[in-house]
């Protein structure tokens, strides 16, 4: 991972759409008026959703404008989150955790199948120009490691087969199911749950 | 007052100052790299850890604040583990190569890793790459060797007021950088070289130019602006090198502005170093003897009446003083010193003179600015304004649209007919002013050229003296002069009594009746040359040189000592830095050359003379360095007339006010920047 580069075609434009402009209201709500600046991050990450899940600088000169605060504040913000894209991502954008637990787990063949099938280099888009992938921190689904998230969705309890198949069909625009690869339901245990009652029997 | 151990020694301290300041009471150094007393604390560089009893680790003493009965350790083997396991890291990724790095020899790192180092590193990574970034044509990067103490955010957020640095990424990949890589828009955006504690930022100008330790240096001050910063200029042999703030409080605190620092490499371009004598409409080199042999016939050929001089913006009070003694001789009156006839009243010093102080802007409640705009007229000064306000939430409104100040004000009008309300309680913001103990009223030199400007001055201060805000203890009427010999020359009296208001000496050169004009080292004089014989006396080949018929070389403010009085009527003392180039040479020297050329049989006088009689002249002098004296508050009842008139805030073409910096190559690099003739940098 390194430092978020600006893309370079930016849209010369964004406003938040009438819909969003509801919900920006909303969100300034829930902070004082001489601190609304605070309503940075979640007014950053609405404009991506507006956005085709990237933030365009306008987007952030916008929202500075909007805050009262200074550009580089912003940016600053913008730079700092692995959650914020800076510049386009696929349709399809998957996410894989390569923190400790999904490492240990395997998460680097996971890395090493997305180079093979979307796209040689992180945030690249694929070939058919609906995928693109990055290594990102964990995401907080250790018990089903190693896992990816792609768009909204976590699939879990990933191997490499599972994994190809999933990256095959979003390159071919059909996503499977996210969830668990290996049948479980959730974060249950992975063998059928035994009370030590039945165990002694 | 409360108590803190430190070492085993007990000391007072006031409350509210941190561990670290303690410490400095207690005479304990400590070393620190993101601290720094005029910005907010940070506490993320971790070097300045002390040991504390009762804390199983040790703690950020700049970030803690001094509590009564704390027993603190800086001395202990447990600090000294710490620091230099702080400072293990801060190497780990910051580049050997002091050899090519321009901070070598003033490097906070350098010195501190003297200490604290260790001589070998167990870091078998490679070091991080940074690319470079862009910051302007003053400020130099070299990213990779930044430690990330963000005293260049704080700084540009906080003192300068123009939020445009700020760290980019996070962790490893941290990056400090202006937005979007573009140039800082700020007057005093070169302070950050001097805040850089490492090689990070260093200074473009001077980049690669000379070593510490192989320059002298001379401490004076500067004359770019009237505020009178104090600077430490570094000469190596003839050439000025560089130009760095010297620490006064009571002044420029720790900053000065990008034109004092690096108009520098004006001094050595452009310059004259021989008279020039006009040839066919040539300028020719001559000598001085022919030189003077021409001004002597010529002064000869004209009635005293019919000769007039004009004093420039740098020219310090023994040389004025002694040019006014020469036109004594010359039995002639025609003396100014203003660029245009704006309205002053020199009665007594209270009337020209910045009487707050500086330091004083810092006990305001309000301020109003008329005509003025302190950004560029007087960038330290608006710092210190940008200061309180930042500290006490002060009001500041403003009388004509000055543009963008880094801080917020509000405009209440912009005619003389707004400040007739004001005066005559007709309006709203009369009772404001009446309801603050101590308000600032800055009067700038757009108002004062007004036909009303003597409207303006004399009513604020018959409204001020009325309604007791003009006492012993408060006088907040301050003039803002613009130029770094207006004070003195007033001091000095310059010009007399009866002229000073409106003075003939402006219609006198419209209409051609000066037959011999003398400027010393006037480039800001705007006239239509008529037939005069114009004398150019100065430094450089600039506006005034142009239009001279014979140019008499002298030395700049570096390279000759003299008095100059700031707006706060401040004496204070610029040294020799340097000598004059080639033939040039003091403006005193000459104009005892040429009464000796006179034959005028009178006694001149050498600097030290001068240097006496210029201290014996200026009225109400305290001491050098020190702030004038008040007077007891006379009313007058100096009648004005009425104007209504537009005021205007005259734009001034900051890097481009004088000679000097017209003629450096750095600021006209700012200047195109400023007016965005040159692309950006960016590719945005």
């Amino acid at each position: 991972m390194s430092v978020k580069k600006i893309h370079d075609n930016q849209p010369k434009e964004f406003k938040f759409s009438d819909e969003n402009f509801k919900k920006v209201e909303e969100i300034l709500k829930r902070y004082p008026e001489k601190n609304k600046k605070s309503a940075v991050m979640p007014l950053l990450y609405l404009a991506q959703r507006q956005n085709d899940n990237w933030i365009p600088l306008a987007a952030m000169k916008y929202i500075a404008n909007y805050l009262a605060m200074p550009y580089i504040s912003v940016y600053e913000v913008a730079t700092f989150y692995t959650m914020y894209n800076l510049a386009p991502v696929g349709k399809h954008f998957i996410q894989v955790c390569t923190t400790t637990p999904c490492l240990l787990r395997g998460a680097d063949k996971i890395v090493k199948l997305c180079k093979e099938n979307i796209s040689p280099n992180e945030n690249e888009i694929s070939k058919k120009g609906n995928c693109s992938w990055m290594e990102v921190e964990c995401l907080g689904a250790c018990v089903s490691a190693p896992m990816v998230q792609i768009n909204d969705d976590y699939y879990e309890d990933l191997d490499e087969k599972s994994t190809k198949e999933i990256l095959i069909s979003l390159i071919n625009d059909k996503p499977l199911k996210p969830g668990s690869y290996r049948g479980r339901k959730n974060t249950s245990p992975e063998k059928i749950l035994i009370s030590n009652e039945e165990k002694h029997a | 007052m409360p108590k803190i151990t430190i070492n085993g020694k007990e000391i007072e301290f006031e409350k509210g100052m941190t561990v670290l300041q303690a410490c400095e009471l207690a005479d304990v150094e400590i070393p620190r790299f993101c601290y720094h007393e005029k910005l907010s604390i940070a506490g993320n560089c971790r070097m300045c850890l002390v040991e504390m009893e009762k804390s199983p680790k040790p703690i950020a003493s700049c970030a803690m604040p001094a509590v009564e009965g704390m027993k603190i350790k800086t001395n202990s083997t447990l600090v000294e583990k710490a620091r230099k396991g702080v400072m293990e890291f801060l190497l780990a990724n910051h580049p050997l190569d002091c050899p090519v790095c321009d901070q070598g020899g003033e490097c906070d790192l350098q010195d501190q890793s003297m200490y604290y180092g260790v001589d070998k590193s167990r870091f078998i990574e490679n070091k991080r790459d940074v690319k470079e970034k862009y910051m302007g044509p003053l400020i130099k990067t070299q990213m990779t060797r930044c430690i990330h103490c963000t005293r260049c955010v704080r700084f540009a957020t906080e003192v300068a007021g123009v939020p445009e640095i700020g760290a980019i990424g996070r962790g490893e990949n941290m990056e400090i950088t202006t937005y979007l890589e573009k140039s800082m828009e700020s007057e005093l955006s070169a302070n950050v070289i001097d805040l850089c504690p490492v090689g990070a930022l260093t200074s473009k100008p001077y980049a690669f130019e000379a070593r510490p330790w192989e320059l002298k240096k001379t401490e004076s001050v500067d004359v770019m602006d009237a505020v009178g910063s104090n600077i430490r200029v570094d000469t190596y042999n003839w050439e000025v090198k560089r130009i760095l703030p010297r620490l006064n409080n009571e002044i420029n605190e720790e900053w000065i502005s990008d034109k004092t620092r690096y108009s520098c490499d004006g001094l050595l371009k452009q310059r004259l170093d021989v008279p020039y004598i006009k040839k066919n409409n040539r300028l020719q080199k001559s000598s001085w003897d022919e030189a003077l042999n021409l001004l002597v016939d010529k002064i000869n050929s004209v009635q005293p009446n019919e000769i007039a001089g004009h004093i420039g913006d740098m020219i310090n009070m023994e040389n004025a003083l002694s040019f006014k003694n020469f036109f004594k001789l010359l039995k002639s009156e025609n003396l100014e010193f203003r660029e245009k006839n704006f309205y002053i009243n020199s009665d007594e010093k209270m009337n020209y003179i910045f009487n707050s102080s500086i330091a004083g802007i810092e006990d305001t409640d309000l301020i109003l600015l008329v005509g003025t705009n302190p950004r560029h007229e007087a960038s330290i000064l608006n710092a210190r304004i940008r200061k309180t306000f930042v500290q006490k939430k002060i009001p500041i409104f403003s009388i004509g649209n000055p543009g963008d100040l880094t801080y917020e004000y509000k405009i209440i009008g912009d005619s003389t007919e707004d400040i007739k309300k004001i005066v005559n309680k007709e309006n709203d913001f009369s009772q404001k002013l009446l309801s603050v103990k101590k308000p600032i009223i800055i009067i700038g030199e757009s108002a004062l050229e007004l036909k009303s400007g003597g409207y303006i001055f004399e009513e604020f201060k018959k409204f001020l003296i009325k309604n007791n805000l003009i006492n012993e203890n408060w006088n907040g009427l301050n003039i803002l002069a613009q130029n770094a010999s207006t004070v003195g020359l007033l001091d000095l009296k310059i010009i007399k009594d009866k002229k000073e208001k409106f003075s003939s000496f402006f219609d006198d050169l419209k209409n051609g009746k000066f037959k011999l004009l003398y400027l010393l080292g006037s480039d800001n004089l705007e006239f239509k040359k008529n037939d005069e014989f114009v004398v150019y006396q100065g430094s450089h080949g600039d506006r005034g040189a142009e239009i001279a018929d014979l140019i008499l070389p002298s030395a700049t403010y570096t390279e000759q000592n003299g008095l100059y009085e700031n707006l706060e009527g401040r004496i204070q003392e610029c040294k020799k830095a340097s000598y004059p180039i080639g033939e040039a040479s003091e403006d005193w020297k000459i104009f005892n050359r040429i009464i000796k050329k006179l034959n005028l049989k009178v006694k001149t006088l050498n600097f030290d003379d001068l240097r006496k009689e210029v201290l014996k002249t200026v009225p109400n002098f305290s001491k050098i360095n020190e702030i004038p004296k008040k007077s007891p508050i006379k009313t007058n009842n100096i009648e004005t007339i009425f104007y209504n008139e537009k005021i205007f805030v005259r734009e001034l073409d900051y890097y481009y006010t004088n000679s000097i910096s017209r003629s450096s190559k750095t600021m006209s690099e700012c200047r195109q920047i400023r007016q965005k003739i040159k692309k950006n940098g960016t590719n945005n």
